[in-house]
C-alpha cells in the first residue's frame, strides 16, 4: 500500500500584506497580540510540525481562533503558507506549480466542509459527481460512481433532490459522498460534523469509522469537540493560538495532559472509553478465568468484570494468549478523574 | 447692496477663460473631431457594416412574416419563457389590437431594434461583467464609465454618434446600446461577486480550474442577478426608442416624435401605449424565465 502520510514541517502563517517580513520576529517570540497591535498582522500558525500517519485519522483539535481551519487549508493549499513545508509522497505541496496543484487537488485530496458548501443549483447526484466531473470522468461512469457512494451514506432515492430540500444531516451526507466519490487518498474534514445536532453527529461519526475500516484513507479531521476527537482520532494534535501544544494518541493526551489548559479540557472526558486495558495491565500471573481482548476500553472491561462477577481478568492478544491481567480495583482507579492535575 | 459689491472683482465674478480662448478651445476640439471623422468615418462605418446588415435582415424578416405567423411565433416564445396561458392570450390580444390600430409595421421595426440591441448588449455586457468580477482594478475603471453612460443626457452622445455615422439604423442602435448596456454589465459583475465564498472554496478544493469555476459554479449561481440585468437592459432599450428615432431609428418612436412635433395627442398616446404593451410582455416573460432558472431554490426543507 502506498504511503499516504503527510508531514507538516516548520509551517508558519502570518496573515497580512507583508507576512514574510515578520517571520523572524515571530521566531524570536513576539506575541500574537503584539504583532497585531504594532504591525497589523495576524499570526495564524506558528512552527507547526505534525506527522500525519498514512491510512489513519489525524485529528486537529482546538477552540475557535486556534488556527485549526487555517492548518487544514495548507494541506491542499487553499491558503498559501508564509514559510514551511507540507510533504506528501516526497513532494512539497507548497512548492507545486499551479497545474500540479490542480492535479493534486483533483486526484489526491477531497474535502468536507463545516457549512457543507454544496452547489445549490445542482441536484444531489450532480453535487456528488462534481469532483470527478472536474477530473474529466465521463458522465455515465461518474453517475454510477456517485450513486454507489450516495447509497453507501444512506441517500438512496434522493439523487434528484436539490440540497435545500434536505436536512442538515442529509446535506452533510451528500458532502461526504461527494468527497468519497473522488476516490482520493487524503480526506480533509473541516469541522465536518460540527454543524449537526448531537445524535446525527454520532451517526455520522459511526458512518465515517465504518467506512474508514475498509477504505484506509489518510483523514485529517478538524474539530473543537474533544469527545469527537477522542472517538475518531488515531492521533490528535491540539492547537492553541496557532501553536501545537500537544500531540499524541487520545489516551496519551488524557493520561498525560501537557499543561493546565489541556488538563482542563480532558477533565470532563469519559476516561473509561478512552483508556485501554493495555495501559494499566500488570504482568500476567496465574491466569484468571475471564478473558478480555487487548485494545478493549476500561468501560468494556468493567462491564465484563461486573457481569461475570469477577475481580480480575486476563488480557489476551489476538491469538488468545494471555499478555497481562487487570483487577477491578485498577480499572476503577484509572477511570476516576484525578482530583488535581 | 449685495455681498458681491463689497468684494474685489476676482472674488465676485468667477475668473473665467477669455471669450476668444474659450471659442478657440471649443472650435479646436470640434475641428479635430471633424478631421478624425473625415479620416476614419469610412473605417468605422465598415466596422459596423455587418451589424447594419444583420439589423436590416432582421427587420426585413419581421416585416416580411405574415401577421398570423408572427403572432403565433411570439406567443410560442412567450409560452416557452413564462409557461403561462394568460400571458400568451394577453400577448396575442395586445398584438392584434396594435395591428388593428395600424401600428403593425412600426411595432415590428421597434421590435427588431430592441431585439438586436438587447442581443448586442448581452453579447458585450456579459463578458465585460465577467472581466469586472475577476479584477478589482478593472471594476474600478469600468464602474465610472457605466456611471457616465447612465447619467449623461442621451442627446449629448447622439452628437458624436451622428457625426461619425450619420443618420440611420446603426447610429440608433448604438445610442440605444450605450444607454441600455450598464444594467447587464453591473448585475453580471454583482451576481458573480455575490456567489457564496464557501461554495467557491469547495470548487477550489476539488481542483476546479478558473474556467471550470466560472462555467460550473459562478455563472450558474449568478444567473438570477444576471437575468435581472437582462430584464433591465430590455426595459431601458425600449425607453430609448423615442430618442433613437431622432437619429433615424424608425418605428413606434418616430411616430411619438412626430406626435410631439405636431401636437397629435392620439397618435402619441397610441404609439406610446404600444411601446408599453411590448415592454410589459418582455418584462413579464423575462422575469418569469429568470425565476424558472432558480427552480432549485423553490422547495425548501421544512
Amino acid at each position: 500500500m502506498a504511503d499516504n502520510s503527510i508531514e507538516v514541517k516548520g509551517l508558519y502563517k502570518i496573515f497580512g500584506p507583508h507576512g514574510e517580513k515578520y517571520i523572524q520576529m515571530v521566531k524570536d517570540g513576539i506575541s500574537k497580540d503584539e504583532l497585531n497591535a504594532k504591525y497589523g498582522h495576524v499570526l495564524g500558525l506558528k512552527d507547526i510540525n505534525i506527522k500525519m500517519p498514512s491510512a489513519k485519522i489525524q485529528v486537529i483539535m482546538g477552540l475557535s481562533g486556534s488556527g485549526k481551519s487555517t492548518m487544514i487549508r495548507h494541506i491542499n493549499r487553499l491558503i498559501e503558507p508564509t514559510i514551511g513545508e507540507v510533504i506528501y509522497q516526497g513532494h512539497d505541496i507548497c512548492k507545486m506549480s499551479k497545474s500540479e496543484l490542480l492535479k493534486f487537488r483533483r486526484h489526491k485530496t477531497a474535502m468536507v466542509f463545516q457549512k457543507f458548501a454544496l452547489l445549490p443549483h445542482r441536484t444531489v447526484i450532480d453535487n456528488t459527481l462534481f469532483g470527478i466531473e472536474l477530473q474529466g470522468v465521463s458522465r455515465g461512469e461518474a453517475e454510477e460512481r456517485a450513486r454507489h457512494w450516495l447509497s453507501r451514506v444512506g441517500l438512496d432515492g434522493f439523487e434528484d433532490n436539490y440540497p435545500n430540500q434536505l436536512s442538515g444531516g442529509m446535506q452533510q451526507r451528500v458532502g461526504l459522498a461527494r468527497a468519497l466519490t473522488n476516490d482520493a487518498d487524503i480526506l480533509l474534514m473541516d469541522e465536518a460534523f460540527s454543524a449537526l445536532d448531537p445524535l446525527i453527529r454520532m451517526d455520522m461519526q459511526t458512518i465515517l469509522l465504518e467506512l474508514q475500516e475498509e477504505l484506509h484513507k489518510t483523514i485529517v479531521f478538524i474539530t473543537h469537540d474533544l469527545d469527537e476527537a477522542l472517538r475518531l482520532g488515531d492521533r490528535i494534535a491540539i492547537l492553541r493560538d496557532g501553536e501545537v501544544i500537544q500531540q499524541g494518541t487520545g489516551q496519551e493526551i488524557v493520561l498525560h495532559p501537557a499543561d493546565a489548559y489541556i488538563s482542563d479540557f480532558v477533565k470532563e472526558v469519559n476516561r473509561g472509553r478512552v483508556i485501554k486495558v493495555d495501559t494499566i495491565m500488570s504482568p500476567a500471573t496465574t491466569p484468571p478465568t475471564l478473558q478480555i481482548p487487548t485494545g478493549s476500553s476500561l468501560e468494556f472491561a468493567a462491564k465484563k468484570l461486573t457481569d461475570s462477577n469477577e475481580t480480575a481478568a486476563a488480557i489476551t492478544d489476538t491469538s488468545g494468549a494471555a499478555i497481562g491481567e487487570i483487577s477491578m480495583k485498577a480499572v476503577i482507579n484509572a477511570m476516576v478523574t484525578p482530583a488535581t492535575y | 447692496m449685495s455681498l458681491k459689491d463689497m468684494l474685489p472683482d476676482y472674488l465676485a465674478e468667477f475668473p473665467k477663460m477669455g471669450r476668444a480662448d474659450l471659442r478657440d478651445f471649443k472650435k479646436g476640439i470640434d475641428e479635430s473631431f471633424r478631421v478624425f471623422t473625415r479620416e476614419n468615418g469610412e473605417t468605422i462605418e465598415n466596422f459596423f457594416y455587418p451589424l447594419k446588415m444583420f439589423m436590416v435582415w432582421f427587420e426585413k424578416l419581421l416585416l416580411g412574416t405574415p401577421w398570423p405567423l408572427m403572432i403565433a411565433v411570439l406567443c410560442l416564445l412567450v409560452w416557452f419563457g413564462a409557461r403561462s396561458i394568460t400571458m400568451v392570450i394577453g400577448t396575442a390580444l395586445a398584438l392584434m389590437l396594435i395591428g388593428y390600430l395600424g401600428m403593425w409595421d412600426d411595432t415590428m421595426r421597434t421590435l427588431a431594434l430592441v431585439s438586436v440591441s438587447t442581443f448586442v448588449c448581452i453579447a458585450i455586457g456579459i463578458p465585460v461583467g465577467i472581466l469586472m468580477s475577476k479584477s478589482d482594478r478593472i471594476q474600478a475603471v469600468i464602474v465610472p464609465i457605466l456611471d457616465i453612460m447612465q447619467t449623461i443626457p442621451a442627446f449629448v452622445y447622439l452628437i458624436p454618434v451622428l457625426m461619425l455615422l450619420g443618420i440611420g439604423k446603426v447610429p440608433g442602435l448604438i445610442a440605444v446600446c450605450i444607454y441600455a448596456i450598464p444594467p447587464v454589465v453591473r448585475l453580471t459583475n454583482l451576481g458573480i461577486r455575490l456567489v457564496d465564498k464557501d461554495v467557491l472554496e469547495a470548487a477550489d478544493a476539488f481542483g476546479a480550474s478558473p474556467r471550470q469555476k466560472m462555467l460550473k459554479v459562478q455563472l450558474p449561481l449568478a444567473l438570477p442577478n444576471l437575468f435581472a440585468g437582462v430584464n433591465q437592459t430590455i426595459m431601458m432599450a425600449l425607453a430609448m426608442v423615442v430618442v433613437a428615432s431622432l437619429i433615424g431609428a424608425h418605428g413606434l418612436g418616430s411616430n411619438v416624435l412626430k406626435a410631439v412635433n405636431n401636437q397629435y395627442l392620439t397618435l402619441g398616446m397610441m404609439n406610446g401605449l404600444a411601446i408599453v404593451a411590448i415592454a410589459i410582455v418582455f418584462d413579464r416573460v423575462s422575469q418569469k424565465f429568470g425565476k424558472r432558472l432558480q427552480k432549485h431554490s423553490e422547495k425548501v426543507h421544512g
